[in-house]
């Protein structure tokens, strides 16, 4: 069937024109009226703009256009602005903002002839690590409609992996787009900070945040993440560098890889769990890498530290939502200042509200230095860390998640349980680097992750190393029952 | 580290936020769990270190030539403003 094929298939039948945009987008769509309602994964659906870009893709394909991605339907995140579309960033403050321009990612996934179905549930402004923060209600899980698909992208994992689109984009602010990726058995990958346009992506936390994308295969994450990439004028952090051919690197053998085994990931790992990465390294060692112990000492500190860092940054950046110039504003109000508090207190759900107040507090006169200051010498720790891993391996590897999916509820009520399933994906963002997790087996019948790590703009070198272990394994070819 | 009822009254008021009775108690308790866990950076042995601000370190903000770049877009973007008059966003009475 057409929603099993991975991009690259479509693609050569979309060329040949055996299938058009608009044949496999509307069997798309037919599936996501039959299987979203069972899933939540939608924010918004976006039909008539889907056959319009159908459409448009099938007239450049009749005049022997070609590209990766020409016809190609895809979901965006709903952090992501969409000119003329609501984009509300799963928040009851944005529920009736339509956007008045594109995202970079947007308008390059545009030009690139994809097909957007619609915008994808995420837990509220991308806080969250099981989609449940959303003003929208929580997304399921395909594989299990009683546990969460993981966040905060929850809407793009669990739509990729019930095969509603081949592929959606992600944001990654502390793991937003691998906890979810894991926990929905997909491949999903968070690029280097910079190496992709923040621009028109709504902000959480500036020095963290990251777009990347969801996909079945890490050759279809190399094609989205071809168009993604490159310089912004428009994001001041954006870097300027030359954006490898990323499909080409994939047929690189791996013998002579150094992968690094994270040693602190392996700490009282569940046994079941770290079972399913040493068969991952025995793959890998199979194909000719060579494997050895890493350590990065002050891995321990990295949730408190993220959790500092990412709530300053975001009490900063969300104060623009003030219900002055666009968001929600309340009934009434009595004077500037209730205007501001109570529009911000009725429009924001309550984690945004304890991360803009945790952040406002470690900001805060007399708490700064004990806090904020700490945290970002604590990061240079961690990030100095893994440079001297990667002094002596390529990538390092280990669990993307301490466990499967976790049941809807299980933790919603308790923030620092819930804090603690970031503990294997905060590194990375904290030290700007990128990281892939793909499946690599079951646990209870759900799917595990394994997470590959690499030095700064190695995303050819992790994709290659994925994509070598998907051409060993099958575990990215499994679909959740019900969704085949 | 635990927060009182009074910490986080003023917390939420520099943070703009309106905190209804019902939820006063829930964020007393949340957020003075969430500063015992973060508290943890206390005993991070930092002396020495200087802070880090960004990921990517040598970076410097790029200038850019002094011209216009964007066009005039106001009327698009007021569209979505909860009010308007005049091509101005509308307040409540700040000077009397």
């Amino acid at each position: 069937m057409l929603h099993n094929l991975f991009i690259g298939e479509l693609a050569e039948r979309l060329t040949k024109r055996q299938i058009s945009s608009v044949e496999l987008t509307r069997h798309l769509l037919s599936r996501i009226e039959r299987l979203n309602p069972g899933l939540n994964v939608f924010i918004t659906l976006t039909p008539e703009r889907a056959l319009k870009d159908a459409a448009a893709a099938d007239a450049r394909l009749a005049a022997g256009e070609t590209g990766p991605l020409l016809g190609i339907p895809l979901i965006h995140k709903d952090i992501f602005c969409t000119d003329g579309v609501k984009t509300s960033c799963g928040s009851r403050m944005l529920d009736n903002f339509i956007a008045p321009y594109d995202a970079t990612v947007v308008a390059r996934l545009k030009g690139a002839g994809t097909v957007m179905l619609g915008k994808a549930n995420m837990d509220e402004f991308a806080m969250g690590s099981s989609n449940e923060t959303s003003y929208y209600g929580p997304v399921k899980n395909p594989w299990d409609t009683t546990k969460v698909p993981g966040g905060s992208s929850g809407g793009s994992a669990a739509a990729t992996a019930a095969r509603l689109a081949p592929f959606a984009t992600g944001t990654d602010t502390g793991g937003s787009i691998r906890q979810p990726a894991a926990l929905t058995g997909v491949t999903g990958l968070k690029p280097t900070y910079g190496r992709v346009s923040r621009y028109g992506m709504i902000t959480f936390a500036s020095s963290l945040d990251q777009a990347g994308v969801f996909a079945r295969s890490a050759s279809d994450a190399a094609a989205v993440l071809q168009v993604m990439a490159g310089f912004d004028p428009r994001d001041s952090t954006s870097i300027d560098a030359p954006v490898p051919d990323y499909s080409k690197a994939l047929g690189t053998p791996l013998k002579g890889l150094k992968i690094g085994l994270l040693r602190e990931f392996f700490e009282g790992l569940e046994p079941r769990n770290a079972a399913l990465i040493e068969d991952a390294l025995t793959v890998y060692t199979g194909l000719g890498a060579e494997t050895r112990e890493v350590s990065l000492p002050h891995l321990p500190l990295s949730v408190p530290t993220y959790y500092v860092v990412a709530p300053a940054e975001c009490s900063s950046n969300l104060s623009r939502f003030d219900g002055v110039r666009f968001g929600h504003r309340c009934k009434d109000p009595k004077d500037l200042m209730d205007l501001y508090k109570r529009s911000r207190g009725e429009g924001f759900g309550a984690e945004v509200k304890r991360r803009i107040m945790t952040g406002t507090y470690v900001l805060s006169a007399g708490y700064f230095d004990a806090y904020y200051l700490k945290a970002q010498k604590a990061r240079r720790m961690i990030t100095d860390d893994f440079r001297t891993a990667f002094d002596k391996v390529d990538l390092v590897i280990g669990p993307t998640t301490p466990t499967p999916a976790f049941g809807l509820g299980a933790k919603i009520n308790d923030p620092v349980l819930m804090y603690l399933n970031d503990i294997y994906t905060i590194g990375a963002n904290l030290a700007g680097l990128p990281g892939v997790s793909i499946p690599c087996g079951f646990v209870d019948g759900l799917p595990m992750g394994l997470q590959l790590v690499g030095p700064h703009f190695a995303e050819a070198k992790l994709l290659n190393a994925a994509h070598q272990y998907q051409q060993a394994t099958d575990w990215h070819r499994h679909a959740p029952r019900g969704y085949e | 580290m635990s927060l009182t009822r009074h910490d986080v009254e003023k917390i939420a008021h520099l943070a703009r936020l309106s905190i209804t009775e019902q939820e006063m108690p829930v964020y007393v308790s949340s957020l003075s769990s969430i500063v015992s866990f973060v508290d943890e950076l206390s005993r991070a042995e930092t002396a020495g270190v200087q802070p880090m601000a960004h990921p990517l370190e040598g970076q410097h903000q790029r200038l850019r030539p002094d011209v216009p770049t964007e066009s005039d877009h106001h009327e698009k973007y007021q569209v979505i403003a909860p009010a308007v008059a005049a091509g101005l966003y509308v307040v409540p009475r700040v000077i009397e």
